[in-house]
């Protein structure tokens, strides 16, 4: 049902809106973040400094961002979503261009008050343009040839400038939450299937290739994957993180060893121990229950979306929706295979716990589209 | 844009599967993530437990032993010998100063170094072993030993350290390993690990440092358990690291003391080379230095003078240092002209004393001329204007191109810091650097080797080991890594006319052999050892006419710095060549009175393989010669008792 079949009379207005928002989503995410603080708070050895406090400064931030863009119908953002994609777009050639160059890779633009991450921009805008593109067309074409080339190619030219910076982590995100909404808006199975199947082939391929001339990856990259293989091959370079964070993540038992009691990520055996190994912090210091708490969270996080999305009757909507939830998903399932030793270390942080800005606002932004969609949803 | 409601609601009826679908794949992911998680902090939680409550595994680097370099005879050029300090560990001491008092009063602490130690003490964690003093001598060892009991948390360390047995014979050749230094991180793209190691040893400059890849090795590891304070506990495992590889030089230790030592205080260069296979078999500036006071850092008491000394000691004159290579150039302009057949090797050409050329004079150094000269009486006599007539004719560009084939103007691959590639002008190259066409005089200047023309000693060396051989002889100095030998340098043949070089050889045994040629007071007599060469001398200042007309200035009445160099190279023996030699003196005057005899000396060393029999020195020298012979043999037993060991 499109926006125009309903009366526009039925969608709450002015400050009524605040009482329709999905309120136990908002605290679902507030709870996220106050885990993020206490983390950040005790790796930092019990000081609001440097982590906790600039993150509690940026959720304020970003928790007014949400409640903003929940305000605005959700038809204004469909309708400007081909825009964000397409400033998202600039962005990523921007920073190609004249981005600061840290730890090896171009991502960062430096706004003045902070570093803005285009690709984190990107996570969202392309799921937004998608949604919308499959709003538009009618469902009979969606699984014609041409009509499915089109998102294709419209996922991949960003995906391929993440790549170049190099952010491995971010394209595959990118590149699985792009392929999730297509297959979303229905999408006829055997496309999948015909992606999967040469996927494989270009795994393979990526192996063979392996130190002749048209090598597919950086050598970094190879040596990733075979610390993620074999992490007791190097043991002070690479493996290091795996091997660390199990230990640390392993040593938590039960119930752990008490708030502010981790040893292991504190006394600096983890490198990145605030943002992308934060989790082991949290495994250590509460053990089994802590990060099982965390993980039930977020799939509570993930069931109220999918929820909200199936219930809400606009096409737009719900393939937001479910992408945004899609897009979260990745984050954490990424983020917490690898720091268990299940996937290579490509660099995800843990979504609204990670010390990072752009993330987190970004993270909040998306969010205040989900809950534009449920209050202005056709009733 | 209105839509059929049926087709509306199937739409939402797919989307609503799919979405199911897709939820469902991932709780069920997250209830991998919760078994993976149950697996490891449950399951295992006993074996992590272990590793990580008490005890925390903590690795260590284990530094590898440096290769060690040998010369050709397998003598050690730089070895790696246990070096001693001392360390305390605060904890351990009680009262830190106190201890630090009575330390002192056991062996000799300048003030500075105590401070510094005691300010790192209190900096790093309690159990940490913090070194007071580097390098301290056995008996100092023994006596910290011996008052252990007064000394608690003293104890003494051992380590490596790299010496260099030939001390200053081999600075400008082995080089010298240091610190590892800010600097050298920078320059490296992804340091190694090993780096980080305090009191690590990286090569400066030389072999040391342009082979650090191979005689470095790799850092082994050792897991060691650390408990809750960071305290090594016990070693859990260990994993051997490479130890670097061991490198054997083509240059024999001998004969390079011998050179070094001839050459003694003189600001001069000698390279010898085996016409054979391109080895080095020695390679010497002078004065050098001695390199094992850079290796824990050079107190600047020692560096200052170093770096003043207008005799440049830290300047490798070998291969850095560029000359104009005066007559020793001519046989270049003569190669150039008689393979291009612009002249026969017997044709002559009229030496007045003077060329006109585009209305100025360019004087022979011989004021009343040599009359008709060919190839050989001009080399012999060195006359100048035989090669202005012959580079007026055949042109700068086909000069150059001919010095480039026998090694001059190029820049040879050696395992040494800064090789100069040396310059053979071209008129491209001077429109290019200068914005000035190239003029006719500039040509004349280069047939005499002056001008723009420069060459290094070792470039000399390598074109008289090719007029020697006529193949296209390249330096080597690496002979063995590992025990495997390199590539030879013996070079393809260069493609000459034979009968050329054979005149070409002849003439330059003239010089060193005729009665009227410049090199005669350096001839070796023994049939044997017989030796052909050029000398050189090229001007560091321009003469002008008001100097002229006053009668040019003796050298010996100017000032060091604008006296002329003195040049020589040469081959021996003659009938089959085995060593060419290039000798340097800077600002040492003519080359026939500086250069050649030290060419000569040398060349009967390296021959005869240990002191030369004085029957093979023209007789009226042997008893200038013996003195020197008995000066030179006092001087070397201390170097001798040094490093003799045999590898």
């Amino acid at each position: 049902m499109s926006y125009l079949e309903y009366t526009v009379k039925s969608v709450p207005s002015g400050f009524r809106k605040i009482l329709h928002l999905n309120w136990p989503l908002t605290l679902l995410l507030a709870s996220v973040c106050g885990i993020g603080f206490l983390m950040l708070y005790s790796v930092a050895g019990g000081s609001f400094t440097p982590w906790a406090e600039p993150q509690m400064k940026r959720f304020g931030l970003g928790l007014a961002l949400m409640f903003a863009v929940a305000m605005i119908p959700i038809w204004l953002w469909r309708n400007l979503s081909g825009l964000a994609y397409g400033v998202s777009l600039l962005l990523l050639v921007a920073v190609a261009v004249l981005g600061e160059e840290r730890k090896g890779s171009q991502r960062w633009i430096d706004l003045g008050f902070m570093d803005l991450q285009p690709s984190e921009l990107m996570k969202i805008t392309l799921v937004m343009f998608l949604a919308a593109y499959y709003d538009w067309l009618p469902a009979k074409k969606v699984s014609r040839p041409f009509w499915v080339l089109l998102p294709v190619m419209i996922i991949c030219v960003p995906t391929v400038l993440v790549l170049q910076q190099p952010d491995l982590g971010t394209s595959i995100l990118l590149l699985t939450a792009g392929g999730g909404l297509m297959f979303l808006a229905g999408v006829h199975w055997a496309y999948f299937a015909a992606v999967i199947a040469s996927g494989t082939g270009l795994l393979t391929a990526v192996f063979q290739s392996r130190g002749t001339s048209w090598q597919l990856l950086n050598d970094y990259q190879y040596r990733r994957i075979d610390t993620f293989l074999d992490p007791a091959a190097d043991p002070l370079g690479a493996g290091y993180h795996i091997t660390q964070s199990k230990i640390a993540l392993g040593s938590g038992g039960w119930t752990g060893r008490g708030f502010m009691q981790g040893t292991q990520s504190r006394l600096n055996f983890l490198p990145e121990k605030h943002t992308d190994f934060i989790f082991t912090t949290l495994a250590e210091e509460f053990g089994f229950v802590g990060g099982f708490s965390l993980l039930a969270l977020y799939a509570m996080i993930i069931l109220f979306c999918v929820v909200t999305a199936i219930l809400n009757k606009d096409r737009f909507s719900s393939l937001l929706t479910l992408g945004i939830a899609l897009n979260f998903f990745l984050f954490f399932a990424v983020n917490m295979s690898m720091v268990m030793g299940l996937a290579p270390v490509v660099g995800v942080p843990l979504p609204l716990v990670s010390y990072g800005g752009s993330a987190m606002l970004v993270l909040l932004l998306a969010f205040g589209l989900v809950q534009s969609a449920h209050i202005h949803r056709p009733r | 844009m209105r839509r059929n409601r049926a087709e509306s609601d199937a739409n939402h009826t797919k989307l609503t599967r799919r979405a199911a679908l897709l939820g469902g794949a991932q709780l069920l992911f997250m209830g991998g993530l919760a078994a993976r998680m149950r697996y490891l902090q449950v399951d295992q939680a006993d074996q992590f437990r272990l590793l990580a409550e008490e005890n925390r595994i903590n690795i260590r680097l284990i530094p590898p032993a440096r290769g060690e370099i040998f010369d050709r005879n397998g003598l050690r050029l730089a070895q790696n010998v246990p070096s001693y300090r001392i360390v305390m560990v605060r904890e351990d001491a009680g009262d830190a100063e106190a201890v630090m008092d009575r330390l002192g009063q056991i062996i000799t602490l300048d003030p500075e170094t105590r401070e510094r130690a005691m300010a790192e003490i209190k900096r790093s964690a309690p159990f940490l072993p913090v070194t007071i003093v580097d390098d301290v001598s056995w008996d100092d060892v023994s006596r910290v030993s011996v008052n252990a009991p007064a000394l608690p948390g003293v104890t003494p360390e051992v380590g490596l350290t790299r010496v260099y047995p030939r001390g200053s014979d081999f600075a400008h050749v082995v080089g010298r390993v240091g610190r590892v230094s800010q600097a050298d991180l920078d320059a490296l793209e992804d340091p190694d690990q090993v780096l980080r190691i305090p009191r690590f040893q990286i090569g400066k400059i030389n072999v040391e440092a342009r082979r650090e890849d191979i005689l470095r090795g790799k850092a082994g590891t050792k897991q060691v358990e650390v408990n809750a304070t960071g305290r090594v506990m016990r070693e859990l495992s260990r994993r051997e690291g490479e130890a670097g590889k061991d490198i054997q030089l083509t240059v024999d230790a001998n004969l390079q003391q011998y050179v070094q030592a001839r050459l003694s205080e003189e600001s001069a260069a000698v390279v010898v080379i085996d016409c054979e296979n391109g080895d080095l078999a020695a390679i010497a500036s002078a004065p050098s230095y001695d390199p094992n006071l850079f290796i824990g850092g050079i107190s600047s008491k020692d560096y200052n003078p170093l770096l003043e000394s207008k005799y440049r000691p830290l300047v490798n004159k070998t291969v850095q240092g560029t000359y104009p290579p005066g007559s020793t150039f001519k046989m270049m302009v003569a190669m150039a002209a008689i393979e291009e057949g612009i002249i026969g090797p017997d044709e002559t050409v009229y030496c007045p004393g003077h060329l006109e050329v585009a209305g100025r004079r360019f004087h022979c150094w011989k004021r009343a001329g040599h009359g008709w000269v060919d190839l050989e009486n001009s080399l012999k006599q060195s006359c100048d204007v035989y090669y202005y007539d012959l580079a007026l004719k055949v042109g700068i560009e086909k000069i150059s191109a001919m010095a480039n084939r026998f090694g001059l103007g190029i820049k040879h691959e050696l395992a040494l810091s800064s090789v100069a590639s040396g310059l053979t002008p071209t008129k491209s190259w001077k429109r290019e650097t200068r914005g000035a066409d190239w003029v006719i005089g500039d040509t004349v200047n280069a047939s005499i080797g002056q001008g723009f023309m420069l060459a290094s000693p070792l470039q000399l060396a390598v074109m008289s080991a090719r007029i020697a051989t006529g193949r296209a002889v390249t330096p080597r100095l690496v002979k063995t890594i590992d025990g495997v030998e390199q590539p030879s340098g013996a070079g393809e043949p260069l493609g000459m006319n034979e009968n050329n070089l054979r005149k070409m050889r002849r003439a330059m045994f003239e010089v060193v052999n005729n009665r009227r040629g410049t090199g005669y007071r350096s001839r070796i007599i023994a049939e044997e050892y017989r030796m052909a060469g050029k000398t050189g001398t090229s001007q560091v200042r321009n003469i002008t006419a008001a100097e002229r007309a006053r009668g040019v200035s003796r050298n010996e009445d100017l000032p060091w710095e604008r006296r002329d160099h003195a040049l020589f190279v040469s081959f021996a023996p003659f009938d089959k060549p085995r060593y060419a030699v290039s000798v340097l003196v800077e600002h040492g005057g003519g080359g026939s009175t500086a250069a050649a005899p030290i060419a000569r000396d040398v060349i009967l060393q390296a021959l005869a393989g240990g002191e030369p029999p004085l029957e093979a020195y023209p007789s009226a020298d042997r008893g200038r010669i013996k003195t020197q012979q008995r000066k030179l043999r006092e001087m070397q037993p201390q170097a001798a008792i040094n490093g003799n060991d045999q590898a």
